[in-house]
């Protein structure tokens, strides 16, 4: 491999020397050797190149992931309501994009003002040759915007009152998200912020898109309260089968591929460890997916599939802080977990805390999130790896300073989502109102919200 | 012999099978239907045209019945199916003239049993 890598950049380097001699212009007056340094620039704009071509198609694989999210959630919910939750999606992507175009991206990375960034609004002032990065760093923040936005859609399936959901989505993505993404993220462009000066470790965003979003939909569904005929009059938790695993399958898989994006896209450079990290991410979903099969399998009696799905998921979820960071092997180990803890944390929420989660959109992001960043802080290997001085990580002999760390910025997403989704959500509840009424609920929000049915012409069985 | 037809609301397909099970009544078929009676339907748009959608999705039951189990039949369908609101539901009780076990040939009220 080594020697081939070399010798295509011989050659590269001899087309350009040619290319040098044939046009004598440059050459007398430089200083340094002119050859040389035009190599250097023209490969240096090459790399720029390559750079925003894969940042940009990192983030076209990311913004795919609003179909799997889209497919995902119809799929797990029944078929009076798919309308609505393919609307909701819809929506909280196209609202998102705008909210976030306007006023987000500007609080995330904008010159810090301590809390959080405050200059560039709309993107003003950056129109021009030179900004084409700001262009291609817009694009790919605003579809990880649209990620963290869409979570919460699945949790508050089925009864959300259509409106209300409209007015979280611009919420979300112009303040809650891009506030939070500031301080971890925000030196990435123009701003920082505190988690990220304490060394806190999120490289694509377990806790500032994935755990932020299941929060949010953890105080969504709280406030909602539970699906009518979920929870039966002794308080047992009832299965509300979704309509079609099918298109939920057709939905994980997209998540997955969009995923080869959302991890390896963030390292925002087009060279050798897009692969490294590819290779990280994928193993964890694997390992995700088999766990929680054999865990459904083991205490269920039989391999779910929703449950399978949810465990390549969740292991995705959970690589997503530290694919950068870790070993191939610690990849596997934290999709392996984070399989078995989303079987764990979906039943908990569904049975003991009575949370009604369709989807399990709390479990695979809010708490795979948070595990995956924690995990940072007990399986950074980036001396092993030579990408770094220091293994930060405890089982790497890193100490706890690390996970002292990834402990401080997973207890900050949580107070601030989950605190200001309780807030944000009892407030549009007393205004715009937030549940839909018992009737629609019953026909299915597609007749009621929308008018129309998902399946015309089809009889779809449904007593429940 | 009778057989007792019941159209009811889908959602209260699993409140009747439970008051049914309740009062011994164990078998029964149940069907999708669509059907209007004194519920007016539903408006529907689609792609900015709008229509009317009268016909309501329904569920339907069938269950056959020796004499004596009638009326708990009946009234276990009232008790677990009404809300009280227009569009509760029918319930039609038919004679019976035959009913015969496929598998062992056993005609008549044993075979209903």
């Amino acid at each position: 491999m080594n020697s081939l890598l070399n010798r295509k950049r011989g050659v590269l380097v001899l087309l350009l020397l040619l290319m040098l001699v044939g046009s004598h212009v440059m050459a007398e007056e430089a200083a340094v050797d002119p050859v040389t340094a035009a190599i250097d620039a023209a490969k240096e704009e090459m790399q720029t190149n390559i750079n925003i071509v894969w940042t940009c198609v990192a983030a076209f694989l990311v913004f795919f992931m609003q179909a799997g999210f889209a497919m995902v959630e119809a799929g797990f919910t029944r078929a009076k309501n798919a309308v609505n939750i393919l609307m909701k999606n819809l929506m909280d992507f196209s609202i998102g994009t705008l909210a976030f175009f306007a006023i987000g991206f500007s609080l995330m990375f904008g010159a810090s003002k301590g809390f959080f960034g405050w200059d560039g609004f709309g993107l003003s002032g950056v129109e021009g040759d030179g900004a084409h990065w700001n262009w291609t760093f817009l694009i790919f923040q605003t579809v990880f915007a649209g990620t963290a936005a869409t979570i919460v859609s699945g949790a508050m399936a089925e009864r959300t009152q259509f409106k209300a959901y409209m007015v979280y989505s611009v919420f979300i993505c112009a303040f809650i998200y891009p506030i939070f993404g500031s301080w971890a993220w925000g030196s990435l462009l123009n701003g920082g912020g505190w988690l990220e000066n304490m060394g806190f470790c999120d490289f694509a965003g377990s806790t500032v898109v994935h755990s932020v979003g299941g929060w949010l939909a953890l105080a969504g569904a709280i406030i909602l309260g539970p699906r009518l005929g979920k929870y039966g009059p002794d308080g047992k938790a009832k299965a509300l089968p979704g309509h079609n695993i099918t298109l939920a399958a057709l939905g994980v898989f997209i998540l997955w591929f969009g995923w080869f994006g959302f991890n390896p896209g963030s390292t925002t450079v087009g060279d050798g460890e897009i692969g490294r990290v590819a290779v990280t991410t994928n193993l964890a979903a694997a390992a995700g997916a088999v766990i929680a099969m054999i865990v459904s399998w083991v205490i269920g009696k039989k391999p779910d599939a929703s449950m399978s799905l949810n465990g390549a998921l969740a292991g995705l979820v959970a690589i997503t802080a530290g694919c950068y960071t870790v070993t191939p092997m610690g990849a596997i180990v934290i999709g392996a977990i984070a399989g078995a803890l989303v079987y764990f944390s979906v039943i908990f929420i569904d049975s003991v805390l009575k949370v009604d989660d369709p989807v399990g959109a709390v479990s695979v992001h809010g708490v795979c999130g948070a595990f995956g960043t924690l995990a940072c802080g007990l399986f950074n290997a980036e001396a092993v790896l030579g990408i770094g001085d220091a293994n930060g990580g405890l089982f790497y002999g890193g100490g706890f300073a690390q996970l002292g760390t990834q402990l401080a910025g997973v207890g900050a997403a949580f107070a601030w989502a989950f605190g200001l989704g309780l807030l944000m959500f009892t407030i549009i509840k007393v205004t715009v109102g937030l549940r839909a009424d018992k009737d629609e609920e019953i026909k299915g929000l597609d007749i009621g919200e929308h008018g129309m049915e998902a399946y015309s012409g089809f009889q779809i069985f449904s007593s429940m | 012999m009778k057989l007792i037809i019941a159209y009811i609301q889908p959602h209260k397909l699993e409140d009747v099978k439970k008051a049914l099970s309740e009062a011994e009544v164990a078998k029964m078929s149940v069907t999708n239907s669509l059907g209007c009676g004194a519920q007016k339907g539903y408006h529907e748009s689609y792609r900015g045209v709008e229509f009317d959608v009268n016909l309501l999705k329904k569920v339907r039951l069938e269950i056959a019945v020796n004499e004596p189990f009638v009326q708990k039949t009946v009234d276990a369908i009232i008790g677990a199916a009404r809300t009280g609101e227009i569009g509760d539901g029918k319930i039609f009780i038919l004679e019976m003239s035959e009913c015969i076990r496929i598998r062992t040939g056993e005609k008549g009220s044993d075979a209903i049993g």
